[in-house]
């Protein structure tokens, strides 16, 4: 999709791609890049770039974690938005890091957290758009898994909104949508029958109104629900919000490919 | 070494009636709460933070407002007491009773009291003593703990407790009726009631202009077990305070709503002080005994603002770990989210026991969204895993990080791990004899690697 913008907006910013799109999840990190520049936004991707520092932060070894945070600050230096395609990552740098540089407050780490934008919320709210021109071929049932770690942001509504504009497309309300996948990172890895349990709660909801597809905005949490759902027996299509957006987007020039 | 931790082993091996009882009860428990809170107030968020503020405000000149209650009850009559420990609190209670010559009593719902164990001690020392509060009763009946804060038996169904009463001469036959159970109970505690020489309780809340206690139940035992006691003992946390009369409101709308999705509970006592000459019953003494048992340490600490804590429960109720391991996997007074933040805080000899309490959650946030007076809770966590990491607390969820930061601190070798990570398709990788990996792998099938995909493809359309 290397299409020109259809509105040149005079907008740089940065690509946070996360570590779990840089390992197994390319196409969420392209899907990103293309519909940014569709929308008139051109994006660099700072190559010494690694991971926001998570993993570290929520296992409380934050002497390891601020190292990588004061890293990530140092590669996104500078005064244009960070755009990350995930509210867990998004969510360390706007508040993780608060807690783990309160007793050392650091000025960079500080700019990080005040241009860091998860992606469908920077569309929604920053770039104000409020209507998705694109189609699905087919009537198409999605499931939207609003991950936790955008409790209380505006990514939910963004990607509510955004995709219900989608000609063909329904997102349509499943039991206990609050509750957690049970994903957590090293959660997942040091309660692995608790986690096992929450995800397949939240598979048993979310298949229960039979949805084409379920749609989220963390890789993370995707991953874990499709790896349980893989291995039992249920596999079902899931996406990243940004790559419907770009690949049900109905270019003005689509005559001509 | 990387373990699984105690409570993911307690979930696992819980039996499936009483994880259903649980998941059950704290999924309903939710779903009321979040009914009646949103069908009376347009932006309940607003009134949680008003709360949370005043808590907070409270907190800050806890000194002042303890000293202007204590000024209060004392006009009204009442016999103030500080405990700084547990033990003085226990000890301070029996020296109450031994004065008033009491050997019976009863008691109603107080998480203070459970915290320090008071009624094995005084049954230790002579003093009988019966749970009024249903869910209490059956514990104590079934030498059990309570698992909730305001359910104490949420792990308990109708017909273990209908075995119970058969088993205890409660009832001469089993009948699992909940109806027939209550008024079983009923009749069985009525006779002990009238025979009680003294009435424990809590509080919820103390008004420091007034000194008037505040207490909430849906049993109205606790009114019911002062009534022909001449000695009337509360056990009160330190934070219980509150500035003024006229903040209850705020309290009183949001502890009913969220503990148990009523506007209101069934009975809201307030107690102005020992029976007044023109009063023509109730306790003619009255103690109140507030209780430290570690919470200043939590104050001068960064998760004092768990003291704000009003004990509804709602934690509780949505934490998908709490619903899947029950209260009784957290190993002390307080379970869930609340649990994990207070229980190794408070016991603080304890805490590298703990210290793995805080590690039982995802940091879904679900807790803070619903507390009535918005606790940070999946902040606190996180602080009390960064003081376990500190202080060298060995725990089974330690995932050991420096080599993870050696690697996202060199970008060079990241983008070669990323590359390498490729090899990972080819290998077999779910027989590696490492045991957390095995445990995931065993539920979940892991993606195909694809690393350093992205950042070739970013490179070539860069450079066109
Ligand atoms: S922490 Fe908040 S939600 Fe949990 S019991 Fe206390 S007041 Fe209720």
């Amino acid at each position: 999709m290397s299409t020109p913008s259809v509105r040149p907006l005079n907008q740089r910013v940065l690509l946070m791609g996360t570590c779990l799109c840089d390992a197994f999840f390319d196409d969420v990190a392209k899907a990103t890049v293309e519909v940014l520049e569709h929308l008139g936004v051109s994006v660099d991707f700072p190559e010494n770039q690694t991971c926001c520092s998570q993993p570290a932060f929520n296992s409380g070894d934050w002497e390891s974690s601020r190292k990588v945070a004061r890293h990530c600050a140092e590669v996104f230096a500078g005064e244009v938005p960070v755009i990350v395609p995930s509210g867990s990552c998004a969510a360390m740098n706007r508040h993780g890091n608060k807690l783990q540089f309160e007793e050392e407050p650091n000025a960079s780490i500080d700019s990080l957290a005040k241009r860091t934008r998860e992606v469908i919320d920077f569309i929604f709210n920053d770039l104000n758009i409020r209507t998705w021109p694109g189609k699905f071929a087919q009537p198409t049932r999605i499931a939207f898994h609003r991950s936790c770690h955008s409790r209380g942001t505006k990514t939910g509504e963004a990607v509510r909104t955004l995709l219900s504009s989608i000609e063909n497309a329904e997102v349509v309300p499943f039991g206990q949508s609050e509750q957690c996948c049970g994903f957590g990172g090293t959660f997942s890895v040091t309660f692995p029958h608790i986690s096992g349990q929450m995800g397949t709660l939240k598979l048993d909801h979310m298949l229960e109104i039979r949805p084409d597809m379920l749609v989220g905005t963390d890789m993370s949490c995707l991953m874990h629900l499709n790896g349980l759902a893989q291995n039992q027996g249920r596999a079902i299509p899931q996406f990243h919000a940004i790559q419907i957006l770009r690949d049900t987007l109905v270019k003005p020039n689509q005559s001509n490919p | 070494m990387i373990g699984t931790q105690p409570i993911d082993l307690y979930a696992r091996k819980i039996s499936d009636e009483k994880q259903g009882s649980v998941l059950d009860g704290s999924s309903k428990g939710t779903e009321k709460r979040y009914e009646v809170l949103h069908k009376d107030y347009a932006d309940p968020d607003s009134l949680r933070k008003l709360a949370g503020a005043i808590k907070d405000h409270t907190l800050h000149h806890l000194g002042d407002y303890l000293a202007k209650a204590e000024a209060a009850l004392t006009k009204r009559g009442a016999k103030v007491h500080f405990a700084a420990t547990a033990e003085d609190a226990r000890q301070e209670i029996l020296s109450i009773l031994r004065g008033h010559g009491v050997t019976q009593l009863t008691k109603s719902k107080s998480m203070a009291a459970e915290e320090i164990h008071l009624n094995p001690f005084l049954i230790e020392n002579g003093i009988e003593c019966l749970e009024s509060d249903l869910g209490e009763f059956i514990v104590q009946l079934d030498n059990d703990e309570p698992s909730h804060i305001v359910k104490p038996i949420i792990h308990k169904n109708r017909r273990e407790i209908a075995r119970t009463f058969q088993r205890e001469g409660i009832a001469a036959d089993y009948n699992d009726d909940p109806e027939t159970i209550t008024r079983r109970a009923r009749v069985h505690l009525r006779e002990k009631y009238m025979l009680a020489q003294a009435g424990i309780t809590g509080a919820n809340f103390v008004c420091a202009d007034t000194g008037r206690l505040t207490l909430v139940t849906n049993e109205g035992n606790s009114r019911f077990g002062m009534a022909p006691a001449p000695v009337h003992i509360a056990l009160v946390g330190i934070e219980k305070v509150i500035p003024r009369e006229q903040d209850l409101s705020v309290f009183l709308n949001l502890l009913g709503r969220s503990a148990t999705g009523q506007q209101l509970t069934v009975y809201t006592e307030f107690i102005n002080g020992p029976k007044s000459a023109n009063q023509p019953d109730g306790p003619e003494h009255m103690h109140v005994v507030f209780m430290d048992n570690g919470r200043t340490d939590v104050l001068a600490s960064n998760c004092r603002e768990i003291l704000r804590c009003i004990r509804c429960g709602a934690c509780q109720n949505v934490c998908p770990v709490y619903r899947q391991a029950s209260g009784h996997a957290y190993r002390s007074t307080y379970g869930g989210p609340v649990g994990a933040v207070l229980s190794p805080l408070l016991f603080g000899d304890r805490f590298p026991e703990l210290a793995d309490l805080p590690k039982a959650s995802s940091l879904c946030g679900a807790c803070n969204e619903v507390c009535p007076v918005d606790i940070p809770i999946p902040d606190l966590l996180l602080r009390l895993r960064d003081k376990a990491k500190r202080e060298g607390v060995h725990s089974p969820a330690a995932v050991p990080m420096t080599p993870f930061s050696a690697l996202a601190t060199s970008p060079s070798l990241w983008r070669t791990a990323m590359t390498m990570s490729k090899a990972m398709n080819h290998l077999p990788i779910h027989v590696a004899p490492i045991k957390p990996l095995q445990d995931w792998l065993g539920q979940r099938t892991l993606p195909e690697s694809r690393g350093g995909d992205f950042r070739k493809w970013m490179k070539t359309r860069q450079s066109k």
